[in-house]
């Protein structure tokens, strides 16, 4: 049923109606709504949940890894700081296996102080692990957490779902909200086979001396690559069962012929397809919004850019000191493909700067000016970088 | 599809998207006033979007909430540049220096004031009705809060939604004694301003 929800709350809805049995988590900006919109639903009897109240996010997501581990389905969200925080924990809940869904309300790191949105966050935790999946409005924020859960507890991987924090939390919009019989037909109840039990007790995240610690490794990188097809098969169940269109690692929109490709992650791509019908003396470009930035699906990537001649890469984060962080993936992806697209690189919407439509036709004149190669800020403002720099 | 230049021309914004900016300050439920214009919007079958600027906001800081209502799914996620009008709750804000800034030409302002709309309208070079909200909200809901005269008056002033639709949404925040005194206040503050005076061609309110 469709409903003007805020961002927040129609998350909040979402998760609620996985029936998650345990809850961790500690308020950060832009997150904040997500929990207290959560608590309300457990407080006023309609999701029945353990809500546990925690003094940080360390101890957040330790509460959920243990909820896990014993058996519950669990939940937690937090940004930017809160995210950092986590890491040590973040890192131990993938090598563990352990299927948890946590939102990321993406936003920028410190310092300085920024509560504003861009995606440092979670790229600082890209190596942890976990399968991320970047979600291009609060309609697909809904309907990823839900296939979340399914591809978390299919592949024994922690997924995160991550929202641009404001740009999608913040905002209210028209959601249609799943029937809780949809969800359950998507999610039957939580069966973990490694579930701690003090009848037949087994020990999990001890010390690993080199004999094993490789191969362990090797395993959790092969069930990040397996989980690529489990991440499309949640989206074509999800799709038959909601009857919404569903993207699965990456959709792709704009003409067929186009030679131009603009690549982004997360919400920016709504303002790029607006800037497409509006700015139709640019040359035909295809966008292509990336859904799963782990596992990396260099196969589809491959695919989606067939006859491109040059590809944008645009993200919100930045790798000081190399540059593009998503950048330099995809040109790995193409390092071994016979007429791969050249790869032009721009950060953009730092610490949340807004991300205009002209966004769209200034990204044409710099492929024009052959800039990004290899990296640019495409809207850095030089006039207000500091005397010495 | 054709390509349209929304800085010119009210009208050609019009036709497809309204965009609206709400000024306000920190504790006067300024983003709530874009919430519930955007729900009044969509209970009457409109794609909406609302969100604020957001801002570590502070009670009596300035903060500014943007609105978006359209025929068709809304994927651009940009800031307003160029709103065809502005809701200001508070008069002081229009002394700030943008705070025109991008507003559509043939836009207008609705103002929570006392000052006489001639006045405002010369000082600011634009079409300005001014609306003392807070008064009215005092005396009706017995608290200082403009937005929901505002919003009505505003609805009166473009005919852009029935004033039911604002009741909707109202409804789905407020119940009994409160959701009526709204209502008291949702008609009293319309009737204070000329009903339909910004309203534009049939064409274009279609949008």
């Amino acid at each position: 049923m469709q409903h003007a929800l805020e961002g927040s709350q129609a998350l909040a809805r979402a998760v609620s109606l996985c029936r998650p049995q345990v809850i961790a988590a500690y308020p950060i900006t832009p997150q904040t709504h997500i929990v207290e919109n959560l608590s309300r639903l457990v407080a006023d009897g309609e999701l029945d949940c353990e809500l546990v109240s925690v003094e940080s996010e360390f101890s957040a997501a330790s509460v959920v890894l243990g909820a896990v581990a014993g058996g519950s389905r669990a939940y937690t969200a937090s940004s930017s700081q809160g995210i950092l925080l986590m890491a040590e924990v973040l890192f131990n809940i993938a090598g563990l296996r352990i299927p948890l869904v946590m939102t990321c309300a993406n936003r920028a790191l410190s310092g300085p102080l920024s509560i504003w949105n861009d995606q440092q966050d979670s790229m600082a935790v890209r190596d942890a692990g976990w399968v991320q999946l970047y979600c291009t409005s609060n309609q697909e924020a809904v309907d990823t957490t839900i296939q979340a859960y399914r591809i978390a507890e299919l592949c024994e991987l922690p997924v995160m779902v991550c929202v641009d924090g404001f740009t999608l939390t913040h905002t209210l919009e028209v959601i249609d909200l799943p029937e809780s019989e949809q969800v359950d037909r998507m999610l039957p109840e939580f069966r973990f086979e490694r579930a701690l039990d003090p009848l037949n007790p087994i020990s999990i995240g001890t010390l690993v001396s080199p004999d094993y610690f490789t191969e362990i490794r090797y395993s959790h990188h092969s069930a990040l690559l397996e989980a690529l097809p489990v991440i499309e098969q949640a989206a074509q169940e999800w799709q038959a069962i909601s009857g919404r269109e569903q993207p699965a690692l990456l959709r792709c929109s704009g003409p067929e012929q186009a030679r131009i490709g603009i690549l982004t992650l997360g919400s920016v791509a709504g303002t790029l397809e607006a800037a497409l019908e509006l700015y139709t003396d640019e040359p035909a470009t295809r966008l292509i919004a990336l859904r799963s930035f782990r596992p990396f699906p260099s196969a589809a990537l491959q695919v989606a850019c067939e006859g491109l001649t040059d590809l944008v890469v645009l993200e919100r984060a930045v790798c000081p000191g190399s540059g593009g962080i998503l950048g330099s993936e995809v040109r790995a992806a193409f390092s071994e493909v016979a007429d791969a697209p050249r790869v032009h690189n721009f950060s953009v919407g730092l610490g949340g700067r807004d991300v205009p439509l002209d966004i769209y036709p200034r990204l044409h004149a710099a492929l024009r000016n052959g800039d990004g190669l290899p990296y640019a800020i495409l809207d850095l403002e030089p006039e207000r970088l500091p005397a010495s720099a | 599809m054709r390509q349209r230049d929304n800085k010119t021309s009210i009208l050609g914004n019009y036709s497809d998207m309204i965009e609206i900016r709400i000024h306000g300050r920190g504790g006067q439920g300024n983003v709530v006033a874009a919430y519930l214009l955007a729900t009044a919007a969509f209970e009457v079958g409109r794609h909406v979007q609302a969100f604020p600027n957001f801002g570590a906001e502070r009670r009596g800081a300035p903060v500014t909430a943007f609105v978006r209502i359209a025929d068709r799914p809304i994927r651009r996620r940009c800031q307003v540049q160029h709103p065809a009008w502005l809701i200001v709750q508070d008069e002081n804000l229009l002394h700030l220096p943008d705070i025109t800034t991008g507003l559509l030409d043939g836009g207008a302002i609705l103002v929570n004031s006392t000052r006489a709309d001639a006045e405002l309208s010369q000082e600011l070079g634009c079409p300005v009705v001014a609306l003392p909200a807070t008064r009215l909200a005092l005396d009706v809901l017995g608290r200082p809060v403009p937005n929901t005269a505002l919003l009505s008056a505003f609805l009166a002033l473009t005919g852009l939604l029935p004033q039911d639709a604002l009741i909707s949404a109202l409804g789905a925040r407020f119940r009994g004694e409160i959701l009526e005194r709204n209502r008291a206040l949702i008609e009293q503050a319309a009737a204070r301003v000329p009903a339909g005076a910004w309203q534009e061609p049939e064409h274009a309110a279609r949008a």
